[in-house]
């Protein structure tokens, strides 16, 4: 019961960990705006944006604690409105598309 | 009387918050991408205009705003209550800063002339007009979220300074943690998308 209410645990919660997740994110940043110098053609969109979604991985799984979670609900609500998002930029877009 | 204090559903609560929040951003994701993808050539001049140098500091700024709030929330619950307020009050000064910046590449910008429905930007094409709009209402939309974000924040600090945020009742300063990395993930996206993508 007292874990529960606790939520996720401080087992395997390391100073160092926090540290080298911003260690990740200044370097992942840093790649992000000197591609955007190299002009890589219509690939960059999508290399930009991959680089934003592991960058917002990394805050959400350790920053916001996710990673530590145990409650099943929390691994289940991102992925849903995500999955919301997507059909809607997919909808959007298939619209745009063939108008 | 014993206060019933139910942390997991006050968790679930905020998260369910946040999520409606994703959706909110999304909306502006996709009115950006459709807009992007029918005028991609106005869209490029007129991000190549954007302060990079600013944008990117402001990303580092936030970056490091993230990490100090973990760490108040690391520190409070190893019983560590100054180092926990010290980086609070960390975060809140680097909140601050962000707006500072912002300002500054605001003001830049107005003064140029390059504001909604100013003559100067209604004499350029289409696409641009619809890029500083864009530029302008999301930004902005997420500064309004920073500010919120620095009250509840200095809330948080007093609320500290009196005890009753502590080692066993955390939830409050973890929830408004998970606000805060929320804004700083819709920074991660709005970045790229505004000041780099070419």
């Amino acid at each position: 019961m007292e874990s529960g209410l606790k939520g996720w645990s401080m087992k395997n919660n390391k100073f160092q960990t926090y540290l080298l997740v911003w260690l990740g994110l200044v370097i992942l940043t840093a790649i992000t705006v000197s591609m955007a110098g190299m002009n890589l053609g219509p690939m960059s969109i999508g290399i930009v944006l991959a680089v934003a979604a592991i960058k917002s991985g990394l805050v959400l799984g350790y920053f916001m604690h996710l990673k530590y979670e145990t409650g099943l609900l929390f691994k289940l609500m991102i992925p849903i409105v995500l999955a919301v998002l997507t059909v809607f930029i997919g909808l959007t877009f298939t619209d745009i598309a063939f108008r | 009387m014993e206060s019933h204090q139910d942390d997991t559903g006050s968790k679930i609560g905020m998260w369910l918050f946040l999520l409606s929040e994703i959706l909110l951003f999304g909306g502006l994701f996709i009115l950006y991408s459709s807009y992007r993808y029918k005028n991609p050539a106005d869209f490029h001049l007129a991000a190549w205009e954007l302060n990079r140098a600013l944008g990117t500091l402001n990303t580092l700024i936030l970056i490091t705003s993230s990490l100090f709030m973990a760490l108040s929330i690391y520190f409070l619950r190893k019983g560590g209550r100054n180092l926990s307020m010290l980086f609070l009050c960390a975060t809140i000064f680097l909140g601050l800063l962000f707006l500072g910046v912002k300002y500054v590449e605001w003001t830049a910008k107005i003064g140029h002339g390059l504001y909604p429905n100013s003559l100067r930007l209604l004499g350029r094409s289409k696409g641009e007009i619809l890029f500083y709009g864009l530029y302008y209402s999301t930004t902005g939309l997420h500064g309004l979220h920073v500010l919120v974000g620095l009250l509840i924040l200095s809330v948080m600090l007093v609320l500290m300074m009196k005890g009753k945020v502590n080692e066993n009742r955390f939830i409050p300063l973890e929830n408004t943690g998970l606000y805060w990395h929320l804004v700083d993930i819709i920074w991660i996206f709005l970045f790229p998308l505004f000041y780099l993508i070419p």
